[in-house]
């Protein structure tokens, strides 16, 4: 349930003086999209807040979250580097076959020129970014969940996590190979292989770690 | 629904707001001191950094529909096809839906990108029929949606790697797919450049006239 968030109402309240600011601003939340502020509220069991200006979500904790975050990035970890290394996808036509891996997809610009650098590319778009991303989840929630002090550099490691957030394509490439099947189907025969139902999993796998992100949540936890 | 009145940003209380962790700081501060982020009350430059990348973008996107995004040779044919000819050869097989996801992938939300971000630029400088929640929502569609154009590069990737049946048929890459490519990160960049703030500041302005 979204639930709009308190504004800020005291009009009177003259600013807070920067020195006497600390545990007065700490209480405050700004939303990142329209500046509005408001006073930073938990929302009960199952309610996500929202801004009251423009709807983005702004605080969305859940019970456990640390724990699920973790063990859905343990297993993103798992399967890129194993849907990496298997066979994907493989065809057969007249008699000759030919099997592809997601390392060979992301390298098969690497033997064309100009286009190489796309290899580097496409392999940090679906291997590289979705396992790092994962990793420096399990580095930042990991002492959270054990309540351990913040590892050290945890708040940058989140900070590029979520910066790296848009820049995580796996679940596109999924799709994209639905997209080449149909292409190819009437030129050759195709077999999925045991990578291609990995990745899928990853993909839904994405999908939940995002609804469980809540980054205020993170955030306070790192502030201790 | 009327609480806007009571509402307050940040920059109207003497305060910057950190866009990446959400704590509020006086104003004049320069690194947030919970997660490390540059504070700015608004990203300086942030419309012509939008600018810079969308023109970038832009211009990446004509080389990407003027050469060829793959090429295919069989035993009978060898063939190049550019993005639209080869949406045009899908369709010509009755293969009319993969067709239409191809065309809506990589020309329909291109373009609809390139004219959204030019719209949103534009009406924080010169006004806007639309509302701010509109535009907040123009925004993050075109957030949302940036990503998916990669589509057709990794279609490309995995007919490249995986039609490789010697004289039978194979597939390889043309320049077109770099051009793509390099299109859809620049309008990536071009939209994270944007500052959603700007929409509202402009908004409420406008109610308080
Ligand atoms: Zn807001
Ligand atoms: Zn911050």
């Amino acid at each position: 349930m979204l639930v709009p968030m308190t504004p800020f109402d005291e009009p009177q309240t003259t600013p807070p003086a920067p020195n006497a600011a600390g545990p007065d601003l700490a209480a405050l939340i700004a939303c990142p999209r329209c500046d509005a502020v408001y006073r930073a509220v938990q929302p009960g069991p199952g309610e996500r807040a929202v801004c009251a200006s423009c709807k983005t979500v702004l605080i969305a904790p859940r019970r456990r979250a640390g724990q699920h975050l973790i063990a859905v990035a343990v297993a993103v970890v798992v399967l890129v580097v194993a849907a990496t290394l298997a066979p994907f996808l493989a065809i057969e036509a007249a008699g000759r076959s030919n099997a592809s891996s997601v390392l060979d997809a992301a390298l098969a610009f690497a033997a064309t020129g100009p286009v190489a650098i796309l290899a580097l590319a496409v392999a940090a778009l679906i291997v590289f970014i979705p396992v790092l991303r994962a990793l420096l989840v399990i580095y930042v929630l990991g002492p959270v969940v054990l309540d351990r002090p913040p590892a050290p550099h945890a708040a940058a490691a989140f900070r590029l996590s979520e910066d790296l957030r848009p820049w995580s394509m796996a679940e596109i490439f999924v799709i994209g190979c639905a997209v080449a099947l149909v292409k190819i189907a009437d030129l050759a025969q195709v077999h999925f292989g045991p990578a291609f139902w990995m990745f899928a999993a990853l993909v839904v796998l994405v999908v939940v770690q995002d609804g469980f992100m809540c980054r205020y949540s993170v955030w306070k936890s790192l502030e201790r | 629904m009327e609480i806007a009145g009571t509402l307050r940003t940040a920059r109207e209380m003497g305060l910057v707001a950190c866009t990446s962790c959400t704590r509020v700081w006086p104003a004049g501060t320069d690194r947030c001191g919970r997660c490390g982020h540059r504070l700015h009350t608004r990203a300086p430059m942030a419309l012509q950094r939008v600018w810079a990348w969308w023109l970038v973008g832009v211009i990446a996107y004509v080389p990407a529909n003027l050469y060829p995004m793959l090429s295919t040779r069989t035993l009978v044919a060898s063939q190049e096809a550019t993005i639209i000819g080869g949406a045009v050869d899908l369709a010509r097989h009755g293969n009319w839906g993969i067709a239409l996801v191809i065309l809506t992938a990589s020309v329909a939300i291109p373009l609809g990108k390139f004219l959204a971000i030019a719209m949103l630029a534009l009406g924080v400088r010169h006004g806007s029929a639309l509302s701010g929640s509109r535009r907040q929502q123009l925004y993050q569609v075109v957030e949302y949606i940036g990503r998916w154009s990669m589509i057709d590069v990794f279609v490309v990737a995995i007919l490249a790697s995986l039609v490789q049946l010697g004289a039978v048929a194979s597939v390889s890459p043309g320049p077109a797919s770099l051009f793509f490519a390099l299109s859809v990160i620049f309008t990536m960049l071009s939209a994270q450049s944007f500052d959603s703030r700007l929409i509202w500041d402009a908004a409420r302005e406008g109610r308080r006239a």
